[in-house]
């Protein structure tokens, strides 16, 4: 479309115009100037500093990528972890649950790892190994020992911490059944009554760990009592596959799943952190989400 | 004659500098962290028109196996992009710099004139304001996307601490998908937003570093003759700043 040439100048050309034909005056000249210069000097300090900000920002951030290693990542940004975990985990109540689901939603668990599932594995010999925190001989527990505890379900979702999530129905026993009906996770050897309120000499911290003592886990005692975390051996109505950690597994939705070791071997109590697999390749060492 | 004219404060180019790497690392470290559960496509049935993202990208900028370190980056970095953009959303509050901000009921009629404009579909410019219809519209919905990212966010990190946030926003994997998208969003923000910062020139960005703009005025009654003419109702710093001599 051709443009009509425009009879009237618009309201801005108008304006222009008028603003040209009219001369400043020569104080308004000078002060002119004087305000362009100082501009020019502003501009010039102005990306100067954006400049210097933007190297020091820079600096600031190799800097902490540069803070000795812990476990696998730079040990301000795992400080910072932490942090966060301390956080929302303070922010969280205990006891509260996580989301369950009716079970007619769960699907299929996607194996997902097998580190812990050495071919060398007898399921007929397996038993689960609890060295007490009071320092007695490990204990030998069977799977009828296990299932002779009250059987508790629950359908919950399992998050890895790849970004997938699946909803299944799980089988077993409260490790704080368990612990409440063995006195192993105290110095002094006595049960934990009431996992929401553990005795004061109560370990701070549980480590599971596979027969082959390829994958381990470390909980946080509150997590290990936790309602919800389970000695499962069931998973969608079913005794757990191989591939799935038969006979026995951890299982917290409190967590990545990351932290559901498949094929317990040994369980034992600290007062400090317990190795983690996957915390040592960087991960955030609580798994909690 | 010219004149300096006050633009924008300090304290929103602080602001605006900040984020901007801030936001671009919160990006990369999401990708090293989406990477691990790529599944997201543009399409339908069994047709993909895009998938998010091709292999050769991944390969190009080295976004495998990141995962733990993502992780990291992002959950370190997002308390600098809240506190950031809380400290923003508290100082235009306070200051007043939100009525230029906030879109007001011309606003979306001179988006479009701007759109149409800007695509050479129209022809009468439109006014020129310290922010047009488009770009409150623009500059607020970016605001609400970030308090939508962050709220999505700690829906998928902390799922079973905020499960009442994670349900709220349809459940685990739905507040994935939303904050994905809205990452999505800022990439179109971004390329939108840098295009216009070219075509506006080099007065207009240096008032985002410098603060100021330099304004042609009329010397008998200092009025802008061409530039930001007609301001909003609250507007007094685009106003310029009288010649002293």
């Amino acid at each position: 479309m051709q443009e009509q040439p425009n009879t009237q100048p618009s309201p801005a050309d108008a304006r222009q115009q008028e603003a040209a034909a009219t001369p400043p005056t020569p104080a308004q000249a000078a002060a002119e100037q004087a305000a362009l210069g100082a501009a020019r000097a502003r501009s010039r300090r102005s990306f100067l500093g954006l400049g210097v900000a933007g190297l020091a920002g820079w600096l600031g951030w190799r800097y902490l990528l540069h803070t000795p290693d812990d476990e696998g990542l730079p040990r301000d940004l795992r400080r910072v972890l932490d942090f966060n975990g301390k956080l929302t985990k303070d922010y969280y109540e205990r006891t509260r649950l996580a989301p369950e689901f009716a079970h007619g939603q769960a699907r299929p668990l996607r194996l997902n790892g097998n580190v812990g599932l050495g071919k060398d594995f007898d399921l007929a010999t397996w038993t689960m190994k609890v060295q007490g925190f009071g320092g007695s001989a490990p204990q030998e527990f069977t799977l009828e020992q296990v299932k002779a505890l009250p059987r508790t379900e629950m359908t919950t979702e399992l998050k890895c911490i790849e970004g997938w999530s699946v909803v299944v129905h799980w089988a077993g026993v409260r490790l704080s059944d368990f612990l409440a009906r063995y006195p192993l996770a105290t110095r002094s050897g006595q049960p934990v009554a009431d996992p929401a309120n553990p005795p004061a000499d109560a370990a701070k911290y549980v480590s599971v760990v596979t027969p082959d003592e390829e994958y381990y886990v470390g909980l946080e005692m509150w997590s290990a009592l936790h309602p919800q975390t389970l000695l499962a051996y069931e998973l969608n109505g079913q005794p757990l596959t191989q591939e799935h950690g038969a006979p026995l597994r951890l299982v917290t939705p409190l967590k990545y799943g990351v932290k559901h070791l498949k094929r317990i071997g040994t369980i034992a109590f600290a007062d400090e952190r317990p190795a983690d697999y996957w915390a040592e390749q960087g991960y955030d060492w609580s798994g909690n989400h | 004659m010219k004149v300096v004219v006050e633009k924008h404060p300090l304290a929103i180019r602080w602001f605006h500098w900040i984020n901007f790497p801030v936001l671009s690392l919160m990006i990369w470290s999401g990708l090293w962290i989406y990477w691990a559960n790529d599944v997201y496509r543009l399409g339908w049935g069994n047709t993909t028109l895009f998938k998010f993202f091709p292999q050769s990208f991944y390969q190009a900028f080295h976004v495998d196996h990141k995962l733990a370190q993502g992780m990291a980056w992002h959950f370190v970095l997002m308390w600098a992009f809240f506190l950031n953009g809380l400290l923003y959303v508290l100082y235009t509050a306070v200051s007043g710099q939100w009525r230029y901000l906030l879109p007001d009921r011309h606003s979306l009629r001179q988006a479009v004139h701007v759109t149409l404009y800007d695509l050479g579909l129209r022809r009468t410019p439109p006014p020129v304001q310290k922010y047009n219809g488009a770009q409150k519209i623009a500059y607020t919905a970016v605001i609400l996307m970030g308090l939508g990212s962050l709220l999505t966010g700690v829906a998928i990190y902390k799922p079973v601490q905020f499960g009442w946030l994670t349900q709220a926003l349809g459940g685990y994997e739905s507040a994935r998908v939303i904050h994905f998208v809205l990452t999505l969003g800022y990439v179109v923000f971004f390329v939108i937003h840098i295009a216009q910062v070219v075509r506006a020139g080099w007065n207009n960005f240096r008032a985002i570093v410098a603060g100021f703009e330099i304004e042609e005025v009329n010397p008998a009654t200092q009025a802008i003759v061409a530039g930001p003419t007609s301001l909003p109702a609250a507007g007094a710093s685009l106003r310029p700043t009288p010649p002293t001599a």
